[in-house]
């Protein structure tokens, strides 16, 4: 790790830290929105390391993401409503399913690796949907319940007298109250972010990076790539089963509905909107859909009038059925739109945009003498 | 001196097309072995027999009395062989160094090793060994270059370093200076005899005469998959046989 990357780890620090300040601005400054964005940007930072560094793209990581948040919330069922163990054992399942899963998968590349990932995700949905309903409470979903066992709680006492525990860390509520739940997500993914700059930088990320690059090289070069895959493709699937241990800490229920492939084509959204391969963009796609997601579903249509009453009221009233089919329920379209635009018109991602505005402004010649000193792929 | 690589009676077919046909060659630990022979001679075929890209029908090969046949290609490059290919194999996206880097590493670290705490910057050995082959073969200057961008002379060079990096015992070479200009390919000679001088054996495939009489000293000719002549460079030059093959073909164009 170069100076450098400590900066990059400094300045996501900083951002996440002090999201409770900014996040107002951006009319972010409440606690479920600044959690989503921080689980999220954790899945999209593990899904990076294998989809960024290898070129292996997973159709199937809500999966990991769905068996994360079922395990912890069977965790606080049993064991206790700490959340220091539900998303230790969430982020291990996540791990040994992704191991399973990688070992048939990964016997293949490309579109093949694609649909094996996604057909076994979809499996995953039905045993949770319908086959495993003991396990899972099918399509009601998995919750907390009066009469659960809780034996570690029960034996020192901190089980409540009555009505539904909340989840805690060490003594402070966690699922009940405000900003202990986005501080404990904030720091676990400030962990996480370092721990994937580091694999990034290592000489395992290197090997990952020339798997990515010619395959047919790294055999003949006396490496065997699969051992190689199946290590990152567990370790992105423990990214992904933490962040689901992190979501159910932060709300204690489990549902199918997280592990439906559209759950998963959304995580492969947020990596390639923010920009592949790069350690920031991830974290900011998955910023972008998810407030734009909570933006633009709570538009209806009068929101969309207000805004457009400037115009004549002749086109004002089509414009605003047009536009209004881009928000609410519909607020995918919008969604689509852009991210057409921005794969048209900026396949690096967001990051791309962002490093061509800052060679607009003239830090370009700079720039670009440090380009040939450094690695390509940031 | 002793073999290195001793294969006998290896064949391999594609479907009606006898592409290897009963061959059998000796190389001696040390030397620089040519193998020459008109296009379609199986001489591609060969190496790739060799190097575990595919597995011939029967026969046998062994380097330093281990069995190469059957083998996965990580498994034989562990072994100490080392592959050019014809048509450059290397890691685009990635810089010079980096390139480099990744076999010196396998070398360092064997197949698999799942170091992702190590940052590559602190792996200063390494790194040594990767900037001082590129500096061997004339790139050290380029080694921050996306390798990409680079001529089609200079993405021979770069996969010659690759190889040397790993400190190959064996070292295949397929056509190295196909395609170079005769400045680089007196350049690629000149770096093939340094390392020569290591005591590196190297089988080398080339059409260039004028590459093969200044490397070689022992020289096998192929042709329809079979090999019809060996010997030194002057009793390959004098050959009826080779001329025939080879060297008849050409003069009879002119």
């Amino acid at each position: 790790m170069r100076k450098r990357d400590y900066f990059l780890l400094f300045i996501f620090a900083a951002v996440m830290l002090s999201m409770p300040i900014w996040g107002p601005f951006i009319d972010a400054g409440y606690p479920d929105i600044m959690q989503r964005f921080a689980v999220f940007g954790l899945i999209a930072v593990g899904f990076n390391l294998l989809f960024g560094l290898t070129g292996y793209l997973s159709f199937g990581h809500a999966a990991f993401l769905g068996i994360g948040s079922y395990t912890a919330v069977w965790c606080f069922k049993l064991f206790t409503m700490d959340v220091i163990p539900a998303i230790i054992a969430s982020t291990i399942m996540g791990g040994l399913v992704a191991l399973i899963l990688g070992f048939v998968a990964l016997r293949r590349s490309g579109i093949y690796f694609s649909i094996l990932t996604l057909a076994f995700a979809q499996m995953m949905y039905s045993l949770a949907y319908s086959v495993l309903t003991p396990l899972t409470n099918g399509e009601t979903g998995l919750q907390l319940a009066l009469g659960d066992a809780r034996v570690l709680d029960r034996a020192l006492g901190t089980n409540p007298e009555s009505g539904l525990p909340s989840t805690s860390f060490l003594g402070f509520g966690v699922s009940n109250q405000g900003m202990t739940g986005y501080w404990i997500c904030a720091i676990v993914a400030i962990i996480g972010f370092y721990i994937a700059l580091r694999i990034t930088r290592s000489s395992f990320g290197i090997m990952l990076r020339g798997i990515k690059s010619n395959q047919t090289r790294m055999s003949y070069t006396g490496l065997a790539a699969r051992p190689y895959l199946i290590t990152v493709f567990v370790i992105s699937g423990m990214y992904a089963g933490l962040a689901g241990g992190l979501l159910a800490s932060v709300d204690p229920l489990a549902g199918a509905e997280r592990m439906y492939w559209t759950a998963s084509g959304e995580i492969v959204l947020m990596t390639i909107l923010g920009g592949v391969g790069t350690m920031f963009g991830p974290i900011l796609g998955a910023g972008i859909i998810k407030w734009l997601e909570a933006k633009l579903s709570t538009f209806n249509e009068s929101v969309v009038e207000q805004a457009m009453a400037f115009l004549p009221d002749s086109i004002e009233h089509s414009f605003a059925v047009v536009a209004s089919k881009f928000v609410g329920e519909g607020w995918h379209l919008s969604l689509g739109v852009i991210f057409m635009l921005i794969v048209i018109f900026l396949p690096g991602g967001v990051m791309e945009g962002l490093q061509r505005l800052v060679g607009l402004f003239g830090f370009g010649k700079t720039k670009k003498q440090g380009a040939d000193t450094s690695t390509p792929a940031e | 001196m002793s073999a290195i690589l001793t294969v006998s009676g290896v064949n391999k077919s594609f479907g009606g097309l006898k592409a290897l046909n009963d061959v059998n060659l000796q190389v001696e630990e040390g030397t620089i072995h040519a193998i020459i022979g008109p296009n379609g001679a199986g001489k591609s075929t060969f190496l790739n027999a060799l190097i575990g890209r595919l597995i011939p029908d029967s026969g046998t090969a062994s380097f330093q009395g281990q069995s190469l046949i059957g083998q996965a290609p990580q498994a034989i490059n562990q072994m100490g062989v080392s592959r050019v290919f014809q048509t450059p194999e290397i890691f685009g996206e990635l810089t010079l160094l980096e390139n480099v880097m990744i076999p010196a590493l396998a070398h360092a670290d064997g197949a698999f090793k799942a170091n992702w705490w190590t940052s590559l910057r602190d792996r200063k050995a390494v790194r040594e060994v990767a900037e001082r082959e590129l500096h061997d073969v004339g790139l050290k200057e380029k080694m921050n270059v996306v390798a990409d961008n680079l001529s089609r002379g200079d993405k021979r060079r770069l996969e010659l370093a690759m190889c040397l990096s790993q400190d190959p015992k064996l070292l295949l070479l397929d056509e190295p200076t196909a395609g170079m200009s005769r400045a680089d390919t007196n350049e690629i000679i000149e770096v093939l005899k340094t390392i020569h001088a290591k005591g590196m054996t190297k089988v080398i495939i080339e059409h260039d005469m004028h590459v093969v009489f200044s490397l070689a000293s022992r020289i096998s000719c192929m042709a329809q998959g079979h090999v019809i002549d060996e010997g030194n460079p002057e009793e390959i030059r004098n050959s009826p046989k080779v001329r025939e093959a080879y060297l008849g073909d050409e003069a009879d164009e002119h």
